[in-house]
């Protein structure tokens, strides 16, 4: 590789050829100011924040968009740099709604810290100001265009990421605004609900919509019966809310503090995931039986479901018919708990803590109702809303003892831990899936082969003499690739496991915002929370979905048999066809 | 998908031209020129024609929507039934076309390039129509106002109204 000499504010570094100005700047330590730049996304140049002087440039240079040359002399931090990075702040937070004491990202925003260090201190561009009203139309995403300050960063996360597609640059200058196909409201667009354009978006001009003050109410509520679960993911990612270390294991803590917001039960959304591996597992050993609707796509996330009734309805015949857990955990509380305690069960508000906003599009489905008419999930809250509903309530998080679940729908294997990570239900699946094919207990629990890091991966296992192709994919682009291989029949597989979200739910759109040092998608984040979850299934006993002994006593005393027709009726769903159709 | 299981609503001339662009390399780059083709048939570009343009030359619709509201020779809405354009040729510049533009822009309450909401008049530019002696000139549909002055925009209005 070709080496390139230059001197950074008077320091002399060598880079690799290619490297732009900002990375060599990183590094001697220098990280220059930026607001558009996103390191795994495509390189914008919008803002010109991290503007550099380069000497015999007549321009200052974009330092994000500009690869080194043998020889350069870059100043970062002239007097004339500093006063045009603050001058360029200046002239954005003109046209951005003074709002910041009551804009949910008051402390949390990449403008307001980029104004603050670069030292703006009074507002000298007095001028007009774009207006626009807030649109709300979708369960999960609200879109604020009056805040947006045109990085495009949701743009490049929706094409370049997800491969949806939904937004775009609409008009021009003064009149510029990001927003889907003919500035439709976003649920009547391709929109998938997974909620990155919120993790990636350095304001909040993209917000999850808030569910926070129905569960207040509910909480308040001393005639209804409150329930909540929470996510796999939920445990791997809370505890950064609190200043704990990125990858620190919260369950217990989770579970008290939930406790102490006055919930009254509190279930594990792990169960839900145990009894999808056990319908799952009877579904999918059915259709390699008979050979049908193969390869048998996973249906835990509900981003993927809405991509792929978007995207690939002709595929919706493979998608499992299993709910996904947080659906089988809120159909059981409504039905199989409430008979066995005896409460109404329109009397119970059931509550997801869910690392997701497209589950609450989910729960919003017609096919998710009692046949009465009440919602299995009355609400669902990400990552994010439930570290502000404890920060709100005064919780002291790291403080608190450890809780435990609620029986018998607290009660997990470390199969269910893992559904929070990409490759965790393939894990989890074949772990079930491969002890009923060959009849005997597995030596080695772990299927390192699936845990798909990168985003796409693809294995093989010998099980009683039949070979089985799986892959898993997270991140909706690399689910095309894979589903395009189904299509033109390029690959045989039998079972694909697909998540919406980068990393899986660990990564998903409801998680808490990165942590000082980390950055929206920072795999090292997604892998430490990762491992946080392969440690709590490392330390159980029972890591077997099937082995869970309550799921055992479910199916004995309520379901009857796996996928047998009261399992159809409460655990089993339908999906359909959206328009407007996307484009792959 | 590449579009042949659809049924088109698109002038059967088009979807041969889209066709066309998908054999050669990158036809997304085509889709300014389609539609040019789009606009030139129907006179604007309408949401299901643009949403079929993106179906079948597969470029995402958000881009579709995009190019097509950067650009301010495409029409996002229909002309209206007077098409009014004021000449902004140099020699109706210079005896106050600009005055004319905003009369019309006050009286009809819409912008350049936009259409009324009862659809009876949109407003337009043009550049020079070749009759500087008579400047300064709106041409409406077919027809040439000469001598025009701002004053006399309301009653231009009136009469197409009533005509």
């Amino acid at each position: 590789m070709k080496r390139v000499n230059l001197f950074i504010d008077e320091t002399a570094v060598t880079v690799e050829a290619g490297t732009t100005i900002m990375e060599a700047a990183e590094t001697l330590g220098i990280r220059i100011p930026r607001l558009c730049y996103h390191p795994d996304l495509s390189i914008e140049g919008a803002c010109r924040v991290c503007v550099v002087e380069v000497e015999g440039s007549r321009n200052f240079i974009p330092s994000c968009a500009t690869p080194v040359q043998e020889g350069m002399r870059i100043r970062t931090n002239s007097p004339e740099i500093r006063q045009a990075r603050r001058d360029l702040i200046e002239l954005i937070i003109d046209n951005h709604p003074r709002e910041c004491q009551t804009c949910e990202r008051d402390g949390n925003c990449e403008l307001q810290d980029l104004s603050y260090s670069l030292g703006v201190r009074e507002r000298l561009f007095e001028g007009k100001r774009k207006r626009h009203d807030i649109e709300s139309s979708s369960p999960s995403v609200i879109r604020d265009a009056e805040k947006c300050i045109l990085c495009r960063r949701c743009i490049r996360v929706c094409s370049e990421v997800q491969g949806i597609h939904n937004l775009s640059q609409l008009y021009r200058g003064f009149d510029t605004v990001v927003a889907p196909a003919f500035e439709s409201p976003m649920n009547d667009s391709v929109c998938i609900a997974c909620g990155q354009c919120i993790n990636v978006c350095p304001v909040a001009s993209f917000l999850e919509r808030p569910s926070t003050e129905r569960v207040w109410e509910a909480l308040a509520d001393p005639s209804r019966h409150v329930v909540v679960q929470i996510a796999p993911s939920i445990r791997a990612a809370i505890g950064e809310g609190f200043g704990l270390p990125v990858g620190t294991p919260a369950t217990g803590q989770t579970i008290t503090a939930l406790r102490r917001l006055g919930f009254d039960v509190v279930f594990d959304t792990n169960f839900g995931a145990d009894l999808t591996i056990v319908e799952e597992a009877h579904e999918f050993l059915g259709r390699l039986e008979s050979g049908r609707n193969l390869p048998m796509l996973t249906s835990c996330s509900p981003g993927w479901i809405k991509f792929l009734e978007h995207f690939y309805p002709e595929l919706i015949p493979n998608a499992s018919s299993c709910k996904s857990p947080m659906q089988m955990l809120s159909t059981l509380t409504k039905t199989f708990y409430a008979e066995k305690t005896g409460i109404d069960p329109a009397r119970i508000f059931m509550v997801g803590v869910m690392p997701c906003t497209a589950k609450k599009f989910e729960i919003e489905r017609p096919e998710h109702f009692h046949p009465s008419g009440y919602p299995y999930t009355d609400a669902v809250l990400t990552t994010r809303e439930t570290i502000w509903m404890i920060k709100a309530y005064g919780i002291d998080f790291t403080k608190l003892p450890d809780g435990e679940f609620d029986v018998p729908l607290g009660f997990s294997s470390g199969a269910g831990d893992i559904f929070g990570t990409t490759g965790g239900v393939m894990e989890a699946a074949l772990r079930t899936a491969a002890e009923k094919l060959t009849g005997k207990p597995l030596e080695k629990l772990e299927f390192t082969e699936v845990r798909a890091v990168e985003g796409l991966r693809e294995a093989s296992f010998e099980l009683a003499g039949k070979t089985l192709n799986v892959a898993v994919a997270n991140g909706l682009n690399n689910a095309k690739i894979l589903l395009e291989r189904v299509k033109s029949g390029e690959k045989s597989y039998h079972l694909l496991e697909l998540m919406a979200c980068p990393g899986g739910c660990i990564g998903g759109g409801g998680q808490p915002y990165p942590p000082e040092g980390h950055y929206v998608l920072d795999p090292e984040v997604i892998r430490l929370r990762a491992r946080a979850l392969y440690d709590i299934d490392e330390a159980k006993k029972v890591r077997k979905s099937h082995e869970n002994p309550y799921i055992q006593k479910l199916y004995q005393e309520f379901l009857g048999e796996a996928g047998g027709s009261k399992s159809h009726e409460l655990l089993h769903t339908t999906y359909t066809p959206r328009t407007p159709r996307g484009i792959k | 998908m590449t579009g042949t299981d659809v049924k088109t609503i698109l002038h059967k001339d088009i979807v041969k031209f889209i066709r066309e662009c998908l054999k050669k390399d990158h036809p997304d780059s085509y889709l300014i020129a389609v539609l040019h083709k789009v606009q030139g048939r129907y006179g604007w570009l309408s949401e299901p024609h643009m949403a079929e343009v993106a179906q079948l030359l597969q470029v995402p619709t958000a881009t579709v929507s995009g190019v097509a509201t950067f650009y301010h020779f495409f029409r996002l809405r229909p002309r209206g039934r007077f098409a009014i354009s004021v000449c902004l040729g140099t020699a109706c510049f210079v005896r106050g076309a600009d005055e004319i533009v905003e009369a019309f822009r006050s009286e009809l309450g819409i912008g350049m390039g936009e259409t009324t909401q009862d659809g009876l008049f949109s407003l337009e530019t043009s550049r020079c129509l070749g009759v500087c002696a008579l400047a300064p000139v709106v041409m409406i549909n077919e027809k040439v106002y000469s001598k025009v002055t701002a004053k006399q925009v309301p009653e231009l209005i009136r009469q197409m109204q009533e005509g």
